[in-house]
C-alpha cells in the first residue's frame, strides 16, 4: 500500500504518539498480520491454533521421526500395541505409528493446493464480476449459478471414476468446487466496497479498472478474504480426507489418514488404534482450523468498526448514524 | 445460495408475479444445468482417452468381448448419435443394464434410491427442527448457559468430516464403548431400510450431527439480528407482550436466511450420503455410486449422477421460492 | 416550571413493583394499576404531569455516565424541545422516559414521574402496560421501526390490542387516528407493507400508532429527519394540532434548532449528557446564557440573511473521557480557570436554568453575525456552460433540459429535494455518470460523457467532494498517502515538493501537519471532510463540486466547513457548485442559485432574487415551509392532499 511504482509516494511520517498509537498504526499498515496476531491471542484463537498446529507438526515432522518404513511388513496383522510397536499393527502387519506419522503431509499439501486454487480463481471471478458489472457480471454469475447447481463431490467422483484417482485431478476438482462459493462471497464483499465513495474518487482520476481493483478495492477485502481462506481450507481437508476414505486418494500401499480409517475399520474390535488415531488427528485438525477461522472472523468485525464512528451515532449504544436525506 | 442474487432482481418495475418469474428463470437455469450435466456425464464416461470399453474390461478384453461391449454401449456409432441415444433413453426410461450385475439399471437402482430418499427425508426433518429450535432458544436466551454450551459445541462439530463423525459414533455406540447399535447394515440389497429401523439410527444420527450446527448458528445469528432490530425495539415500546414480539415480530423476519440454509442442508445431503452410506454399508444410491465408480459401471454412474443433479436443481428452486415467499418486501410491488 | 435537579434518589436500577394505587386510575378489568389516560380538551392545567428527577444512564460495561443529572418538569399540554448534537445523549434520555435503555446501557438513577407514578419503579408487566398506553414513542426512522414483514393494519391494530380496555371499537379508533394523521385510509393503506409507503407516509403511520391509545406523554425522536421540507412541515403541523387537541405532554428531540423553535414552549439544550440550559424557547433563543447554546445559534444558517456562520471547533467528549470540570470548557471561548476545576452547578434565574458560572456575562453579550461581504463582481466570462442536458438511469429519465452557466470565481447553489436529480447533475458534470446527452463546455472546450474519455487536465481542473465523509476516504491509506496519490497522478513533483504541498494544503484546511500520518478512522466527520477538501484542493482545480458535503455533519461542524469553503473560494478564486437540500445554507455560501424539481430547473438567478422574490410556486412553497429560528410559528400550510 505504501509506494506506488515509479512515482515515489510521500513516505508517511511515523506518528509521534506513544506506543498505543504506534501499535494502532502498525495494525493498519499490515492489517492481515495484525488480525492474525490478534486472533491468536483470543481464547478461541489460541485453542484453534494449538490444535491445528499440533496436527500440522505431526504431519510435517512425522516422516522424519517414524521408527519404521510405513510400507514395511514388520509385525503380525492387527497386533496389539507393544513397546516396539506403540500403536500396534494394521490390517497387513505394518506399523500403525509409522503409517500415522507419514500419512498426513500429502493430505495437508493437497488441501492447501486446492484451497489456493479455489481462492485465486474465485476471488478473480468475484471481484471482477462485482466491479465490472454489466455483462461480465451476468456472465460470471450465471456460470457460478450453474456450477453451484450440482453436487461437486459427486462430480469429483465422476471424474475420478474415469481418469483414475490422480492426485492433481483431485486437487483441481476440489479447488473448482470452492471457486463458485468463494466468487459469490467475494462478489458481495466487493459490491459493498465498490459502493463507497473513495472508489469513485479514484475513478475521478481517470484510473483504469484493473488499477482500481488492485489498489483500492483489494486491500479492503483482506478480512473477508482471510475468513474465506480459513473456511475453504477446513472444507478442503474434509473433502480430500473423505475422498481418501472412499478409496479415491493416494493408492495403497501409501499411508494416508483417510485410507487408513477405511482399511482398519474391520479391525476396530481387535486393534482400534489404526482407526482411532487418524480419526482423532483429522478431527483435531479440522476443529482447529475452523475455530481459528472463527477467531479471525470475530477480530475482523472488531477492526472494521472504527471507534470514532461512534461519535456520529446518535448516542452511545445506538446503532446507525443519522440517515442521510 | 442462488437466491440472494437473482431474487433481488425479481421484483423489478412492472414485475407483478415475482414468484412466477423466479420459478420460470430458475427453472430455465435448471434445465440448462441438467443439460450441461448430461453432456459432461456423457463426455466423461464415453469420450475420454482410450476406448471406454477397453477401460472397462481392462485386461480381460479379448477382441470378441470388446466388440460385444462396444455394441452394447453403442460405441460403434458416432458421438452425437450415442449421446442422443443415451439422452432419449434417459428421458423415456430405457436405461440399459448395469455392467456389474446385468440387471436393468432401474431395477437395480430403485430400492437404493428409495432407501436414500428415506434417509435424507428423515435426516432433513429431524435436523431442521432440531437446528431451528436450538438456534431460536439460544438467541432468545443469549449469553445464557444454553447459548454458550451449544455455540461452542457447534463450532467444534461443524468442522468434522462426516466419516469422522460416523466412525466416532461407531466407536462409541457399536464397538468399543457401548454395544447398543449395529455398526454396519446387514440389509441385503433390494430391501427397504424402514423395515429395520435399528439400522437407521446411526446413519441418521451421523447426518443429523453434521447438518445441525450450521443451521443452529445461522438461526441464532438471524434471530439475534431480528431481536436487535429497530422494529422489535419499537414493538416493545408499544407495549406488545414479549411472547408476541418474539413469535410475530422477530421470527418471521429471521426465517428467510434460515430457509436458505435448510435448503443448503438438503443439497449437502445429496453428497453427504455418499460417504455416510459407505461408512455404514447402507444400501442407498451413495454406496451404489461408489461401487459403480469402483466397478466402472458406466450406465449406473450416469444415471445416479443425473438423478442427484436433478435433486439439486429442484431443491434449489424450492428453497428460493419459499425464501421469496417469506420476504414480503421482495415479492410485492411498490 | 422547571424544578431544581433533585438529589439522586432511589436505589439503583431495580424495579420493584409499585403496589400503591394510583390516584385517578381507572382499574382496567383484571389488569395491574393503570395510569389515567389524558383527559380530552385543551388542557393546560396547573398540575405537573411529567416530572423527571436526576435521570442517570450509564454504560453497562464501564459504568461511564452517558447521561446524568437530567431533570425537568412539564405541565399537561406543554411541549419540551430537547436539543443537542450527536453524542449529547438526547436519544438516550428520550428512551429512558419510557423506561427503556438500549443494549449496553442501563438506567442507574433518577425518577420519571408521570401522573405521580415513577415509571422506572414499575414492575415489568406494569411498565409494558404503560408503554403505548400512557407514554408513547415516535421513532426517528420509521422505515426501520415498522416491521417489514407485517402489514400496516396489523401493526396499528396491535398497538391497541396490546392494551385491552383502551377502546371497545378498535377499527373505529384506527380510522379516527389515521384521519388525524392525515392519512387516507381508503386507499387500502392497512393492507400494505411498510416498504410500499413513502417516507412521509411511514412517519404519519408512526404518529398514528403513537396517538391511538390517547397517551398522556409522547416522546418524539427527531421524527422529521430525512423528510423533505414540505413533508416535514406537514408532520410538524400534525404534531402540533394533535398535541393541542388532546392536551398531550410531549418531548420533542431534535438537532435542528429551527424546527424546535416553531413547535415547543420550553427548550432544553444538552451537551455531553447534561442539560446545560433550560428555559422558554423564545427567551433562550433571543438571549442564550450558555456558551454552547450561543455557539449553536451562531452556527445555525438563516434563509433570510447572508451571514458568516460561526462553528465550534473540536468535538464533544465521549462517555468515559469527560473532563474534570465543565464538559464544554475545552471548546469554550469564555472559559476561565475556574471552569475546569469542577462541573458547574445548575443555577436558576427566573424561568431559566443554566450550568455555567459565567452565565450572566454571556447572556448580556451581544449576538450579531457578520454579514457576508459580497464578492467582487465576477468577470463576465463563463467557466462552465451546460446546454440541454438530459440524463437517465437505465429507462428512467432523471434530468431534462438543464441549462446552466457558471462564471469563474462564483459559487452556484443547486437546490432540490431528494429525487430532484441534483446529485445526478453533479455527477454528470464531473464525469461519474456517463448516461447523459447534451452539451457541456468547460473553459471553452467540450467535455466528454465519462471520466475515461476526458483528458487528465480536464480531470484535474474539476474536483468533487462527496457527501459521506465516512466512505469517501480509503480506510487502508493514511491521510498523507491519500493526498499524495492525487499529486502523484496529476503532477510531476519531486518528493520534497510533494511533502511541502501536503503540509501547505493541510494548513489551508486548518489541520495540523501531524494529520498526514493518521488513518481516516482516527478522524471525526468534520476532520474527514476537511481531508477530502484538501485532497481536492492540492491539485489547484478551477472548479469544485460539493455534493451535500455537510448533510452528514452536526450543525456546529457544518458551520466550520461552510465558512472554510467560503474563505477558500475567496482566497483561491475558485468556482464552486454547491449541491444542497437545505435552502437556509445557500445564503452563507453561494452567489447564484438554481432550484431543481423532478429533473428540471424551475428557478435560477442571484441568491437574493431566488430566495426573496421567487418566480415559481415551488420555490415559494419551499421558502414558506422552512422552519425558522426567529418569529413565531408561521401560518399553517394548507391541508395537504391526504397520503402525501
Amino acid at each position: 500500500m505504501a509506494a506506488q511504482a515509479g512515482s515515489g509516494a510521500a513516505r508517511p511520517a511515523v506518528p509521534a504518539g506513544g506506543p498505543g498509537e504506534m501499535a494502532a498504526y502498525r495494525m493498519r499498515r499490515h492489517q492481515w498480520l495484525a488480525t492474525l496476531g490478534a486472533a491468536a491471542r483470543t481464547r478461541r484463537g489460541t485453542v484453534g491454533l494449538t490444535l491445528s498446529g499440533l496436527v500440522v507438526l505431526t504431519a510435517a515432522l512425522g516422516p522424519f521421526v517414524a521408527p519404521y518404513s510405513p510400507t514395511a511388513f514388520v509385525t503380525v496383522d492387527f497386533a496389539p500395541p507393544t513397546a516396539r510397536f506403540l500403536l500396534g499393527g494394521d490390517d497387513l502387519g505394518r506399523d500403525v505409528l509409522s503409517r500415522v506419522l507419514n500419512g498426513g503431509w500429502v493430505l495437508l499439501l493437497m488441501a492447501a493446493a486446492a484451497t489456493a486454487f479455489g481462492i485465486i480463481v474465485g476471488t478473480t471471478a468475484g471481484v471482477g464480476a462485482a466491479y465490472l458489472r454489466g455483462r461480465s457480471d451476468g456472465l460470471i454469475m450465471r456460470t457460478v449459478d450453474v456450477l453451484l447447481a450440482f453436487p461437486q463431490l459427486v462430480f469429483a467422483l465422476l471424474l475420478v471414476s474415469i481418469i483414475g484417482p490422480k492426485l492433481w485431478l483431485i486437487v483441481i476438482a476440489v479447488g473448482m468446487s470452492h471457486a463458485p462459493a468463494v466468487a459469490r462471497v467475494l462478489r458481495s464483499a466487493t459490491l459493498d466496497v465498490c459502493e463507497r465513495d473513495f472508489v469513485k474518487s479514484a475513478e475521478l482520476q481517470g484510473l483504469g479498472p484493473t488499477k482500481i481493483m488492485v489498489r483500492e478495492i483489494l486491500p479492503n477485502l483482506v478480512s473477508p478474504l482471510m475468513v474465506e481462506i480459513g473456511l475453504r481450507l477446513t472444507y478442503s481437508i474434509v473433502v480430500i480426507a473423505g475422498l481418501a476414505f472412499l478409496g479415491f486418494g493416494q493408492q495403497p500401499p501409501a499411508p494416508n489418514w483417510g485410507t487408513m480409517i477405511n482399511e482398519n475399520e474391520i479391525a476396530l474390535t481387535v486393534n482400534p488404534w489404526g482407526v482411532v488415531v487418524p480419526t482423532i488427528l483429522i478431527a483435531l485438525l479440522t476443529i482447529g482450523t475452523n475455530t481459528f477461522t472463527d477467531a479471525i472472523a470475530r477480530v475482523a468485525i472488531g477492526v472494521e468498526r472504527p471507534p470514532d464512528e461512534a461519535a456520529l451515532i446518535d448516542d452511545i449504544g445506538g446503532r446507525e448514524p443519522v440517515r442521510l436525506p | 445460495m442462488c437466491s440472494l442474487m437473482s431474487a433481488r432482481t425479481s421484483r423489478g418495475p412492472g414485475n407483478d408475479h415475482p414468484i412466477r418469474s423466479l420459478v420460470w428463470r430458475r427453472g430455465l437455469i435448471g434445465v440448462v444445468t441438467l443439460f450441461v450435466v448430461s453432456v459432461v456425464v456423457f463426455a466423461a464416461t464415453e469420450v475420454l482417452p482410450g476406448n471406454a470399453a477397453y477401460a472397462i474390461l481392462g485386461h480381460s478384453a479379448t477382441p470378441a468381448r470388446l466388440r460385444a461391449l462396444e455394441l452394447q454401449l453403442h460405441l460403434n456409432r458416432g458421438l452425437l448419435d450415442q449421446y442422443w441415444t443415451w439422452l432419449s433413453g434417459l428421458l423415456t426410461g430405457r436405461l440399459g443394464n448395469s455392467l456389474a450385475n446385468g440387471l436393468p439399471v432401474w431395477t437395480f437402482v430403485k430400492p437404493r434410491l428409495l432407501n436414500s430418499a428415506f434417509l435424507v427425508l428423515v435426516t432433513g426433518v429431524i435436523g431442521s427442527v432440531l437446528g431451528v429450535a436450538m438456534g431460536a432458544v439460544a438467541a432468545v436466551r443469549k449469553d445464557g448457559w444454553f447459548d454458550h454450551v451449544t455455540s461452542v459445541t457447534s463450532l467444534a462439530v461443524t468442522a468434522l468430516p462426516e466419516f469422522v463423525v460416523g466412525i466416532g459414533l461407531i466407536i462409541l455406540f457399536a464397538t468399543l464403548l457401548l454395544h447398543v447399535l449395529p455398526a454396519v447394515s446387514v440389509l441385503p440389497p433390494g430391501t427397504y431400510a424402514w423395515t429395520q429401523p435399528r439400522l437407521l439410527v446411526l446413519p441418521v444420527a451421523t447426518l443429523v450431527i453434521v447438518i445441525v450446527p450450521y443451521l443452529f448458528r445461522m438461526t441464532r445469528a438471524s434471530m439475534i439480528e431480528a431481536l436487535d432490530s429497530d422494529y422489535v425495539e419499537m414493538a416493545r415500546l408499544k407495549g406488545v407482550p414479549t411472547r408476541r414480539v418474539i413469535m410475530v415480530h422477530a421470527l418471521p423476519n429471521a426465517i428467510a436466511p434460515v430457509i436458505q440454509v435448510i435448503g443448503l442442508n438438503y443439497l449437502y445431503l445429496a453428497g453427504g450420503i455418499v460417504v455416510v452410506e459407505t461408512v455404514f454399508n447402507f444400501p442407498g444410491i451413495g454406496q451404489g455410486l461408489v461401487n459403480a465408480v469402483t466397478d466402472r459401471d458406466v450406465p449406473v454412474i450416469q444415471f445416479i449422477v443425473v438423478v442427484l443433479a436433478a435433486f439439486y436443481v429442484i431443491v434449489n428452486i424450492i428453497a428460493d421460492v419459499i425464501a421469496l415467499a417469506a420476504t414480503p418486501r421482495r415479492r410485492t410491488a411498490r | 416550571m422547571s424544578s431544581p435537579p433533585g438529589s439522586r434518589s432511589a436505589p439503583g436500577a431495580g424495579r420493584e413493583a409499585d403496589m400503591a394505587a394510583v390516584p385517578g386510575a381507572q382499574g382496567a378489568p383484571g389488569g395491574p394499576a393503570v395510569l389515567a389516560p389524558a383527559a380530552a380538551g385543551d388542557g393546560t392545567g396547573p398540575d405537573v404531569r411529567l416530572e423527571v428527577i436526576g435521570l442517570e444512564v450509564r454504560l453497562a460495561s464501564s459504568a461511564a455516565d452517558v447521561v446524568s443529572e437530567v431533570s425537568f418538569s412539564l405541565r399537561s399540554g406543554e411541549v419540551l424541545g430537547l436539543v443537542g448534537e450527536s453524542g449529547s445523549g438526547k436519544t438516550t434520555v428520550a428512551l429512558a422516559l419510557l423506561g427503556h435503555a438500549r443494549r449496553g446501557l442501563a438506567i442507574t438513577a433518577g425518577q420519571v414521574r408521570l401522573h405521580g407514578v415513577d415509571l422506572l419503579r414499575l414492575g415489568p408487566s406494569q411498565l409494558r402496560e404503560a408503554r403505548g398506553r400512557t407514554a408513547a414513542y415516535v421513532p426517528q426512522d420509521p422505515a426501520a421501526a415498522l416491521n417489514p414483514a407485517l402489514r400496516i393494519g396489523t401493526q396499528l391494530r396491535e398497538a391497541l390490542t396490546a392494551h385491552p380496555g383502551v377502546t371497545p371499537d378498535v377499527p373505529a379508533r384506527i380510522a379516527e387516528v389515521l384521519a388525524e394523521a392525515r392519512l387516507d385510509a381508503g386507499t387500502d393503506l392497512l393492507r400494505r407493507y411498510p416498504h410500499q409507503l413513502s417516507g412521509g407516509q411511514q412517519q404519519r403511520v408512526a404518529l398514528a400508532m403513537a396517538f391511538c391509545c390517547r397517551p398522556s406523554l409522547i416522546v418524539l425522536d427527531e421524527p422529521t429527519t430525512g423528510l423533505d421540507v414540505t413533508t416535514q412541515r406537514h408532520v410538524l403541523d400534525t404534531v402540533r394540532s394533535l398535541c393541542r387537541s388532546y392536551g398531550v405532554t410531549a418531548v420533542y428531540v431534535s438537532h435542528d434548532l429551527a424546527v424546535v423553535a416553531e413547535l415547543v414552549s420550553q427548550v432544553a439544550v444538552m451537551y455531553a449528557g447534561r442539560i446545560v440550559e433550560l428555559g422558554p424557547t423564545a427567551e433562550v433563543f433571543r438571549s442564550p446564557a450558555h456558551p454552547y447554546t450561543r455557539g449553536l445559534l451562531a452556527a445555525a444558517p438563516s434563509p433570510e440573511r447572508a451571514e458568516i456562520l460561526v462553528g465550534i471547533d473540536g468535538q464533544p467528549p465521549r462517555p468515559g473521557s469527560r473532563p474534570a470540570g465543565c464538559s464544554f470548557a475545552p471548546r469554550c471561548g469564555y472559559a476561565i480557570e475556574a471552569c475546569s476545576a469542577e462541573p458547574p452547578p445548575p443555577v436558576q434565574t427566573g424561568s431559566r436554568l443554566v450550568r455555567c458560572i459565567r452565565a450572566a456575562t454571556i447572556r448580556a453579550a451581544a449576538r450579531e453575525r457578520t454579514p457576508v461581504r459580497p464578492l467582487a463582481s465576477a468577470r463576465p466570462a463563463t467557466l462552465l456552460s451546460v446546454r440541454g442536458l438530459a440524463a437517465h438511469y437505465g429507462p428512467a429519465q432523471v434530468l431534462s433540459g438543464i441549462d446552466l452557466d457558471l462564471a469563474p470565481e462564483t459559487c452556484l447553489a443547486v437546490v432540490g429535494e431528494s429525487g430532484s436529480g441534483k446529485t445526478t447533475l453533479a455527477r454528470c458534470i464531473v464525469g461519474l455518470h456517463a448516461g447523459w446527452a447534451g452539451e457541456l463546455t468547460f473553459d471553452g472546450a467540450p467535455m466528454a460523457a465519462g471520466t475515461r474519455r476526458r483528458s487528465r487536465e480536464q480531470l484535474r481542473r474539476i474536483q468533487y467532494i462527496f457527501q459521506n465523509p465516512y466512505t469517501s476516504l480509503n480506510p487502508r491509506k493514511t491521510v498523507g498517502q491519500i493526498i499524495s496519490q492525487q499529486l502523484g497522478h496529476f503532477t510531476q513533483l519531486s518528493f520534497q515538493q510533494r511533502s511541502a504541498r501536503i503540509r501547505q494544503v493541510l494548513a489551508d484546511v486548518a489541520l495540523d501537519a501531524g494529520f498526514a500520518s493518521r488513518y481516516p478512522d482516527q478522524l471525526s466527520g468534520g476532520e474527514r471532510q476537511r481531508v477530502a477538501l484538501a485532497r481536492a484542493l492540492v491539485v489547484e482545480p478551477d472548479l469544485l463540486v460539493c455534493d451535500e458535503v455537510t448533510s452528514a455533519l452536526d450543525v456546529s461542524v457544518q458551520a466550520v466547513i461552510i465558512e472554510l469553503l467560503r474563505r477558500l473560494q475567496a482566497d483561491r478564486s475558485l468556482a464552486m457548485i454547491f449541491i444542497t437540500h437545505n435552502l437556509a445554507l445557500v445564503r452563507s455560501v453561494a452567489q447564484t442559485a438554481v432550484v431543481l424539481r423532478d429533473g428540471r430547473i424551475v428557478e435560477s438567478g442571484p441568491v437574493s432574487d431566488v430566495l426573496e422574490r421567487p418566480a415559481h410556486r415551488y420555490t415559494a412553497r419551499l421558502m414558506r415551509d422552512i422552519p425558522r429560528l426567529t418569529a413565531g410559528a408561521p401560518p399553517e400550510s394548507s391541508r395537504s392532499p391526504a397520503g402525501h
